[in-house]
């Protein structure tokens, strides 16, 4: 068999596993969409509070504390989980060669724990929010959430039990891994916080443990899954360093683990247990800069690929800022900058950091790859995703900057007992104004997404079929 | 890593390891700490029989109060825990006498140490403004205690109600001019908003534990 035919073969391979995906990959990118689209309304309405308090202030369903809230878990459970659900198994099926069966209840699963997200926002609204960091939704949702998550977190081992490839690539690790920590750290954090709480800051303990790795062991091998897997395919040759990725999957297990305890430095916790945890924070220097020079030197030579294909576009705007972001982390960790740096808005700017401009960027790119190849066709705009990838780095780009600037000086201000309070707070609403402004700038960018989205999901006409290598922008194509 | 047992094993005990150091040994290092006495007793090195016992118990009014300040989110912009002398400001701004530490968090069901301070913290709040009047109006607007303040309001956990009779209600706000609602009626306290204060005033660090004395 020549080579032409074996490609031939792959790639109808390929197709038919695409087309076994087809309808749950759908399900969860708009769902995904829908997601975002209400957790950026949630962001920007409790964005524009911080420095307006009046405003939308006769609503205790509105009240500042919900909004926020809602925002993050709409984000978080709605936005994250569902891209993850579409990417990660998606990317799963193709790796192990394999069809995937019976998706009919894949898709129940999925639409159970879209109904439980949505009680559990509900839920927010009227009152009965845990206060828990990251697990603020009520617990009457708790099993209908688990038994919706077995469902669909099953669909990944199951591709892999029945995988057809002889190797092993390092997406699929690291989507094995996160399919197996998530189960265990939210169970852990529901059992040991809301159900059988345990004694005193235990509760805290584990709650940063829980909220860390809910970033550190679901979002972030998620997307370095992604990522790995999308670099090497749009540029069309192998990853730099096999070996490399092994070495990054294994510090990354191990040490980002350990590195949640930095959300409670100074606080009511034995020390040796929070200087564990500025360790491991330390640590992670070292899987971020392995995979940063795996990622680079593989995309090394062809960057005009990075431009041209809106996938890559995103994917790598995003594994760049895993590196800034880690690196960032690891010296916010430190006894000295946390003193300052911690109960400021600095340390929101770096959680957008990671779950946007890192996670979410990489689904954005990933998401552009995924879609054409189920429906067979391409994108219907070039300009929208232009404009989203614009809006979506810029928008991010300033709330990083904001809040870190911001952040830094209102954490020096609050250190100083010359300075009132209330002067410090005052001095924060420039930056804070800023942020809103951002958030306009990512509405937009989203907004461009999700016409994108529903046109070439639920529109079909006028849009040329294309088999071969669509995704590239549109006008090296047919417009 | 085409040994497939052997990455899961290694999956496994990663997550493992951190849990059982984070987790579980804290669980078992001072997860069954109990109250003690401000002092050890220098003979026993334990408490000191007959004296009063430290953290007490939470009660009442104040407890329903705690579910108003978890349901509407207060922890998001407040602490409640206040770091060493020297570290931060905390002490300097009277936000405690001394540092928290994990003994007095122990009949907590739910700690609400919070990670942000958009607001000031509150964990001796009931020291700093044993006030329930100040309380009241601060959160029913905030900016009439304290000017530029980016609190939002909480003006819907009070009753605007006519006033029945010559006299006001015990309980009603005394508005200042510029906040006053129209002639005739009044601003009262709901039950939530009452606890919600309650429970504010029984934010207190007014004791010293053997292993963290009042400066």
């Amino acid at each position: 068999m020549s080579a032409a035919d074996s490609n031939t073969d792959m790639r109808i391979k390929l197709s038919a596993i695409d087309q076994s995906m087809k309808w749950p990959a759908l399900f969860f990118i708009i769902s995904a969409t829908l997601w975002l689209l209400a957790g950026t309304a949630l962001g920007l309405i409790s964005s524009y509070k911080m420095h307006n308090p009046n405003f939308l202030g006769n609503w205790e369903w509105l009240t500042f504390g919900r909004t926020r809230s809602a925002h993050l878990n709409a984000v978080i459970y709605g936005w994250c989980n569902n891209a993850i659900f579409a990417v990660g198994l998606w990317i799963m099926a193709r790796l192990c060669r394999t069809e995937i069966r019976h998706l009919g209840l894949l898709i129940v699963a999925g639409i159970f724990w879209n109904i439980a997200i949505t009680i559990g926002i509900a839920g927010i609204f009227i009152g009965d929010m845990t206060s828990v960091e990251w697990l603020e939704m009520p617990t009457y949702i708790t099993p209908l959430l688990a038994i919706a998550y077995a469902l669909i977190g099953v669909w990944g081992i199951i591709a892999f039990r029945y995988r057809q490839s002889e190797h092993i690539y390092v997406s699929q690790w690291y989507i094995l891994g996160a399919l197996f920590w998530f189960p265990w750290i939210y169970s852990v954090a529901q059992i040991m916080i809301l159900f059988e709480p345990a004694r005193g800051t235990v509760q805290s303990l584990t709650n940063w443990w829980f909220a860390h790795n809910v970033l550190g062991l679901w979002l972030t091998p998620m997307a370095l899954a992604a990522a790995y897997y999308f670099i090497p395919k749009v540029i069309g040759r192998p990853i730099h360093s096999y070996y490399l990725s092994i070495l990054g999957f294994w510090t990354l297990a191990l040490f980002y683990n350990w590195a949640g305890v930095h959300h409670i430095v100074g606080g009511p916790v034995p020390a040796w247990v929070i200087s564990s945890g500025i360790v491991a924070s330390v640590m992670m220097v070292i899987p971020v800069i392995v995979t940063a020079i795996n990622h680079h030197m593989t995309a090394i030579g062809h960057f005009r690929q990075v431009i041209e294909s809106p996938t890559l576009r995103f994917v790598v705007f995003g594994a760049m800022s895993y590196t800034l972001v880690s690196f960032i982390g690891s010296t916010m960790s430190l006894r000295s900058v946390n003193e300052i740096s911690h109960f400021t808005h600095l340390t929101v700017g770096h959680a957008h950091h990671g779950v946007y401009a890192f996670f979410t960027m990489i689904m954005f790119g990933s998401i552009y790859f995924i879609l054409p190849r189920l429906l067979y066709r391409e994108w219907p705009s070039k300009i929208l995703i232009t404009c989203h990838f614009w809006f979506a780095a810029l928008g991010i780009t300033i709330m990083i900057v904001t809040l870190h600037v911001g952040g830094w000086i209102q954490g020096l201000e609050m250190n100083n007992p010359e300075i009132p309070f209330i002067e410090v707070m005052k001095g924060t609403v420039p930056w804070l104004k800023a942020r809103t402004v951002s958030g306009f700038f990512l509405a937009i960018a989203h907004l461009a997404f999700a016409i994108n989205v529903f046109w070439i999901v639920f529109f079909r006409q006028g849009q040329k079929d294309v088999i071969g290598t669509p995704t590239l922008f549109a006008s090296k194509q047919s417009r | 890593m085409n040994n497939l047992p052997l990455t899961f094993c290694g999956i496994f005990f990663t997550l493992a390891f951190a849990w059982i150091g984070i987790v579980l040994t804290n669980q078992i290092q001072y997860g069954a700490l109990e109250p003690t006495t401000e002092q050890y007793d220098p003979e026993t090195g334990g408490p000191i029989e007959g004296d009063t016992l430290y953290p007490q118990k939470p009660v009442g009014l104040a407890e329903q109060g705690k579910k108003v300040y978890m349901d509407l989110g207060c922890m998001y912009c407040h602490t409640q825990q206040v770091r060493r002398k020297g570290y931060g400001s905390d002490y300097e701004r009277a936000w405690g006498r001394r540092q928290s530490v994990a003994r007095d968090y122990i009949y907590q069901d739910r700690v609400l140490l919070g990670t942000m301070r958009t607001g000031p913290d509150l964990m001796a709040v009931g020291d700093r403004l044993p006030i329930p009047t100040w309380h009241h109006l601060h959160l029913y607007n905030p900016t009439i205690t304290s000017q530029g303040s980016l609190m939002p309001p909480y003006a819907f956990l009070y009753e605007k109600r006519e006033i029945k009779g010559s006299e006001t209600s015990e309980s009603a706000l005394k508005l200042p001019p510029e906040f006053a609602v129209e002639e005739g009626y009044e601003v009262v306290p709901g039950h939530r908003v009452d606890a919600l204060v309650a429970y504010l005033m029984s934010l207190k660090l007014d004791y010293d534990l053997p292993e963290a004395k009042r400066e």
